[in-house]
């Protein structure tokens, strides 16, 4: 059982799990699904700065911090006690296109010759991992939900926004993997 | 200062409050899906229950490889149908569920209404929806995934996080000077 779990989840097993997430929370409290909020929570609570957009009371939202932290401890049950001794298995032809820019290291799920504290101080760790995750909070904030508020709970309630900021989250990640990137990468 | 009052209708509480107090569901729904009212009050470690979720969440993340920066790569490349999948039978599985509760009226474990929130169309949709997608690729994590790759011990996203924090607090800033 043991063995079978650590295997890497089919998209099959992955994909309704997440779904059934959306009616988890509304029946345990009527909360929708959306973890990008937990950030501009993070703001309110921590710098409000009299900015409008920050004057709430977060504390009202505060079973989002509970739902990420949940995530978070999640991540070191899956990783401590169901890890995949395995590489991470991708497609060949990424395989050839991420080697020419120097990362071989399949050892982690995130390659580990960009995510560490010694790239943080490259111009290209610099520019993806804090250039990166600004754009990822500003965004997702400006959209108004992220891919689990706007993409999951958003397309799974038929609301129509939801679904032009999803070709949105799309177009930007196309954009960006396969014009921009190579750029960056080369840095 | 703070008090618990029953919403969406607003009781008149003291001119002082109004300012403050009366405009915060209003503020909270700005741009945000999570939006929810209750009634009721329930002490703070009522929350735990979504730990739980989250935790299952958390693990679905890790053993799906949904937090691998390579899966987005690949996803960003049409290399692999595997994130299509994910998110395409997550999103059958989210609306067959909220067409259930829809139908059957279900209620909370508490007794509650269930109440969904339309989305308002503007052009932050757009724009943050283009931004978001070009941060997305760049750090493979949306802000799910961020929380988890923490928890396997990728300690350097912290950073990450921190920078999307400040992205997010950046936006409440300029919020009314951008287009919508």
């Amino acid at each position: 059982m043991i063995a079978f779990l650590k295997q890497p989840w089919p998209w099959y097993v992955a994909g309704p799990i997440i779904g059934l997430i959306v009616p988890a929370l509304l029946i345990l409290g009527n909360k929708h699904f959306g973890v990008s909020a937990n950030l501009r929570h993070a703001c309110t609570a921590c710098f409000p700065a009299n900015i409008n957009f920050f004057k709430y009371d977060w504390k009202k939202e505060a079973w989002n911090f509970f739902f990420a932290g949940g995530i978070f401890l999640g991540a070191i049950i899956a990783s401590q006690l169901l890890a995949n001794p395995e590489p991470v298995k991708v497609n060949p032809g990424l395989v050839a296109e991420v080697g020419s820019y120097g990362i071989n290291d399949y050892s982690n799920m995130i390659p580990k010759q960009i995510f560490s504290l010694e790239s943080l101080f490259t111009l290209k760790g610099l520019i993806l991992l804090v250039g990166g995750g600004f754009l990822v909070g500003f965004g997702s904030r400006y959209a108004g939900g992220c891919t689990s508020g706007h993409s999951i709970m958003g397309l799974s309630n038929l609301q129509w926004p939801s679904l032009v900021a999803t070709i949105m989250f799309m177009a930007g990640g196309f954009l960006m993997a396969n014009l921009i990137l190579p750029f960056i990468m080369k840095l | 200062m703070q008090t618990q009052h029953i919403l969406p209708v607003q009781q008149p509480v003291a001119e002082a409050d109004l300012a403050t107090d009366n405009t915060d569901f209003e503020v909270r729904s700005l741009d945000t899906i999570c939006v929810n009212e209750s009634s009721k009050v329930h002490p703070w470690w009522y929350n735990f229950k979504y730990i739980i979720v989250g935790a299952v969440f958390g693990i679905v993340f890790v053993k799906a490889e949904i937090i691998s920066w390579f899966r987005m790569q690949e996803m960003f490349r049409l290399q692999s149908f595997h994130m299509y999948g994910v998110i395409g039978s997550a999103v059958v599985v989210g609306m067959i569920s909220i067409w259930l509760i829809k139908k059957f009226n279900i209620r909370t474990i508490y007794g509650e209404e269930i109440t969904f929130h339309p989305k308002k169309f503007n052009k932050g949709q757009i724009y943050g929806g283009l931004l978001f997608g070009l941060g997305w690729a760049m750090t493979g994590a949306c802000p799910g995934p961020l929380f988890a790759q923490i928890g396997t011990g990728a300690f350097v996203v912290i950073v990450v996080l921190l920078s999307a924090i400040a992205g997010t607090w950046t936006y409440g800033y300029f919020r009314e000077k951008l287009p919508h």
